[in-house]
């Protein structure tokens, strides 16, 4: 079975939020709300200080939180390569799966359903590439399957350094930034 | 310095976790009450306390089921999704602690009902005199009564532990998850119900005793608080954080003030004069324990959304 991963080049991303705008248009995301978005994080003492630039969303954790706690088996791993989902007639709204997200990377749909990214899923099943990847004007996103080493993202996480988010969380996310 | 900052402001979610307000609280204090009485009454069963015809046992039953019913009123308010919470019932979610409280609050009612069944209140009783008959036989079959205390105190106990488990469950909160927190609201649900039991008891050998174990329950409670903030302190980073929101920060004054002092030491101070025959016994104590109970599940609850994993919750990166 496929793993679809996202690899993120930090060092390409310029924080434009592209990735946003295609999210919200391609996703249809209510107004307020977003799937994906930026983040800048500094770190270091002045003046010698590191700046990362990211896209986050979702991170289809391989170890996902959500999907354990959901009472009604809404928010699940879907066949198509690992991808977290909700099934919107399943969810009953408890909200208990954006409380178990360290990311918060979920939120309540105006029409109560819980949501958040699904890697676009309905283009993954055409082969094309999520509404993000596409779009980005740096191609600094890389989206695949990692069970096919000959894939784009398994040789960027062979040849280069990357990171997680908060992998002390045990989520193991497979949404990787290259450093 | 480590700065954060992201351009993301979904609503209930930035810039701190704000998807529960009241009514999870409300339910939490229900649920851990009604599971508190359920021991009491459990145990006042188990000790053949239902031949005095003045035990409570009796009576709460019936303020359990109008306590539970409306605990799942507020947590169904809270659902986002209301028309479609059937689906809680047609799955069960084994690793899903709020698939297992679900669960549970249906086998509550079964035993509610049946520990009004072994005395039912006279003014029914006389309208429908079958039903009178059936109480009657039900009461003199002992090992069917002494099942449902026991039955009685199981459930109690799975309900009121639930209650924190679905909360401690979730590591991705710091302020919540403590493998202590089920003892905490079980003292705390004991000790409300206890207080609520001493208020409605009409026996009062049965008071004196219900304010004797609620003074053990606010001293376990006690205990097991300062335990918890040994374990969040001496704790990961996060858990550091979380132990500084009661500690020194946004819910410091309103947790020592209302929950320990005007929850906890003020009616324990009131108790143990009453108990001691110092002082006559007061309503004062039993409410003071249940207006405590009820502001630590609203703490906990806001206290646990605000805590996160990778943002300072004072600052909010
Ligand atoms: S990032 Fe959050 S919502 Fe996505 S799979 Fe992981 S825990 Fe679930
Ligand atoms: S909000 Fe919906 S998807 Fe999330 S845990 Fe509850 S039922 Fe499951």
């Amino acid at each position: 079975m496929a793993r679809y991963a996202m690899v993120i080049d930090t060092t390409k991303c310029v924080g434009c939020m592209d990735c946003v705008v295609a999210c919200k248009t391609e996703n249809n995301v209510p107004e307020g709300f977003n799937r994906d978005w930026i983040a800048y994080e500094t770190i270091g003492k002045f003046p010698i200080l590191h700046m990362e630039i990211r896209s986050e969303r979702c991170n289809h954790c391989d170890n996902p939180p959500c999907v354990y706690t959901c009472p009604t088996g809404a928010s699940h791993i879907s066949e198509i390569g690992g991808i977290v989902l909700v099934d919107y007639d399943k969810c009953i709204g408890c909200k208990a799966c954006i409380a178990a997200c360290p990311y918060d990377a979920r939120f309540i749909h105006p029409d109560g359903y819980a949501t958040k990214c699904t890697f676009c899923e309905h283009r993954v099943v055409e082969g094309l590439d999520p509404a993000c990847v596409a779009t980005c004007p740096t191609h600094c996103m890389y989206f695949g399957d990692l069970e096919d080493p000959n894939s784009e993202v398994s040789k960027l996480l062979q040849s280069r350094k990357y990171h997680v988010l908060q992998p002390e969380t045990g989520t193991k996310p497979q949404i990787f930034y290259l450093i | 310095m480590n700065e954060l900052v992201i351009t993301r402001h979904n609503e209930m979610i930035d810039p701190h976790l704000s998807i529960w307000g009241w009514e999870i609280p409300v339910y939490l204090f229900l649920g851990g009450l009604v599971a508190g009485m359920m021991i009491i009454s459990g145990y006042f069963i188990l000790t053949g306390r239902t031949k005095n015809t003045l035990c409570s046992c009796f009576r709460i039953p019936v303020i359990g089921i109008v306590a539970i019913s409306l605990g799942m009123f507020a947590l169904f308010l809270d659902l986002e999704h209301k028309l479609y919470v059937w689906n809680l019932y047609i799955n069960f979610k084994w690793q899903s602690p709020m698939s297992w409280g679900a669960w549970i609050l249906i086998f509550i009612y079964p035993i509610l009902i049946l520990g009004i069944l072994i005395r039912i209140p006279d003014e029914i009783g006389q309208r429908f005199p079958k039903l009178l008959d059936l109480s009657n036989k039900l009461r003199n079959k002992q090992q069917f009564v002494k099942l449902l205390g026991a039955l009685s105190m199981i459930f109690g106990g799975l309900l009121g532990a639930y209650t924190a488990v679905l909360l401690s469950a979730f590591s991705a909160r710091p302020a919540w998850n403590s493998p202590m927190l089920w003892t905490l609201f079980l003292a705390s649900g004991l000790s409300s119900a206890a207080a609520l039991v001493h208020l409605i008891g009409k026996d009062p050998a049965e008071r004196h005793m219900l304010a004797k174990a609620d003074n053990g329950f606010l001293i376990a409670e006690l205990i097991i608080i300062i335990l918890m903030i040994i374990g969040f302190v001496s704790s990961s980073k996060v858990h550091i954080d979380a132990a500084r929101l009661i500690l020194s920060g946004p819910f410091t004054a309103v947790f020592w003030v209302f929950v320990v002092f005007i929850g906890i030491i003020i009616p324990f101070i009131i108790q143990i004069l009453s108990v001691n025959n110092k002082i006559p016994h007061t309503n004062v104590a039993p409410i003071l324990v249940m207006i405590g109970g009820l502001i630590l599940r609203f703490i906990v609850v806001y206290a646990g959304q605000y805590s996160h994993w990778s943002r300072n919750v004072f600052t909010g990166y």
